[in-house]
């Protein structure tokens, strides 16, 4: 068997796969326990476990065609390990482009031996390892320093951490307006799709509707931006969109 | 210790103890690879691949650090940050859960429904990939349909159209100014849509700027 697909290489991936499940289901049990404490009721806690896992299948979809798009060049379970783990295709093929092109292969090709295999891996890890670094030496002053704030003024506390999810949002509606008539047409379809959900929790009191509604709001507008994309003029598209 | 104090310094002692076994198992594979194989790369080659990537990333992760932190909390961001994804996944379902819960983000609600949102959208995109990756033959092909492409390629605009309108119509005061400055920038510079990740912070800082304006003019 190619060395990229070999069965070390799957069972690998799948030692990852269930590092990841093991941390995140103990990070769900803590949670949830102290959701209980706190008087969270059972019946959040399983709507935002349910609205949640909908909502992620888009993107996860989205990050296994990322997935595919490196299997070309490195196989299966390099680029599943990768995307698993702080992990991004965003990064994660620009990272392996480059690492190729240093030792003067192209990720258009698969790649050719078990030594360039093994320069791409480091390279991808190492490139992106720094929140590991990161986290565990500041985070508890990050937090500690907002919840200062909270304290001292907690109507300016909530207004310092509402402004940055506006920040956040803004940058990617940005990116969205200006990235041509498909984005546009996606983004506003998108929002109606929202606004209409919005009407129908607040005036018809459809409650279940409010914790599906981005999940549903995200399908329509992706599922128009295919009929958008086979009407608009295709130099109206990106240039890439086909492809 | 007060049930709140201790539950603080419990995530921080077992979130840090996590992202160390993280840090050992993403070093364990290309070690393991190594080993294997039978073949370590050129510290050469590794350092020259590294200089194409790894100033900016270094920065751009350290800057993703100090930007989602506060509003993922202290369980999001420790199982976020190993599990990655953060900006297209993890940080919209963390917002969409909080929203839907009614709860602050910043307040001790927020991170357990913060965390449990993060941990959710985790397992479900730790089996969807492990799913396409041994139902490859079967998958690839719709998966990669021509005619499917407009969608996953329009998957950011389809999540952020639809988060937008919730904050922003309850934000729409704070929301004007960083939005103006971003459509703006990414108007006039639209290669700037590869560097989104780093714009995020510099929306922030214009939000935040904005906020302490308004709230000193009691406005907001």
């Amino acid at each position: 068997m190619d060395f990229k697909n070999s069965l070390f290489m799957y069972l690998l991936g799948i030692l990852v796969g269930a590092f990841v499940i093991a941390q995140s289901l103990y990070f769900l049990v803590k949670a949830v326990r102290r959701g209980r404490q706190l008087g969270i009721s059972g019946a959040v806690i399983r709507r935002t476990i349910t609205s949640s896992a909908v909502f992620a299948v888009l993107p996860s979809v989205s990050i296994l065609l990322g997935l595919i798009t490196l299997s070309n060049t490195l196989g299966l379970p390099l680029p599943w390990i990768r995307l698993s783990v702080l992990g991004a295709v965003t990064y994660e093929l620009p990272a392996a482009t480059v690492a190729l092109n240093a030792i003067g292969e192209s990720i258009a090709a698969p790649v050719s031996s078990p030594a360039a295999f093994n320069t791409v891996a480091w390279v991808m890890t190492l490139g992106c390892i720094t929140p590991l670094i990161i986290i565990p030496l500041f985070l508890k002053k990050i937090l500690g320093g907002v919840n200062n704030l909270r304290k001292k003024d907690s109507h300016w506390g909530d207004l310092f951490l509402t402004a940055m999810f506006l920040g956040m949002i803004s940058a990617f509606l940005g990116m969205g307006i200006s990235d041509g008539l498909l984005s546009i047409l996606t983004l506003l379809t998108s929002a109606a799709l929202m606004g209409i959900c919005g009407i129908f929790v607040k005036v018809k009191k459809v409650k279940w509707l409010e914790n599906f509604a981005l999940p549903i709001s995200m399908l329509g507008a992706m599922a128009l931006a295919i009929l958008y994309a086979n009407l608009l003029p295709a130099h109206l598209l990106p240039a890439a969109l086909w492809d | 210790m007060n049930p709140e104090k201790e539950y603080g310094v419990q995530v921080h002692a077992y979130g840090r103890a996590w992202m160390l076994a993280a840090l050992a198992v993403m070093l364990l594979v290309p070690v393991s690879m190594c080993i294997y194989f039978g073949v370590w790369p050129s510290p050469l080659d590794v350092a020259a691949g590294l200089l194409g990537v790894a100033p900016i990333y270094w920065v751009v992760c350290s800057i993703e650090v100090f930007t989602y932190a506060p509003m993922l909390g202290s369980g999001g961001t420790y199982l976020a940050f190993v599990t990655g994804n953060i900006t297209n996944l993890k940080a919209p379902a963390a917002i969409n859960a909080m929203e839907a819960a009614k709860v602050k983000p910043g307040s001790e609600e927020g991170e357990v429904i913060s965390t449990i949102a993060i941990a959710t959208t985790s397992i479900v995109t730790t089996i969807i990939l492990a799913a396409g990756v041994f139902l490859f033959v079967q998958m690839e092909p719709i998966l990669s349909a021509r005619a499917l492409k407009p969608a996953f390629k329009m998957i950011l605009p389809a999540l952020f159209g639809g988060l937008s309108v919730v904050y922003i119509s309850k934000n729409w005061k704070l929301a004007i100014a960083p939005l103006a400055v971003m459509i703006a920038l990414f108007i006039a510079v639209p290669s700037l849509a590869s560097s989104v990740s780093v714009l995020v912070p510099v929306g922030a800082i214009i939000a935040i700027g904005t906020a302490r304006l308004l709230y000193k003019k009691g406005l907001v």
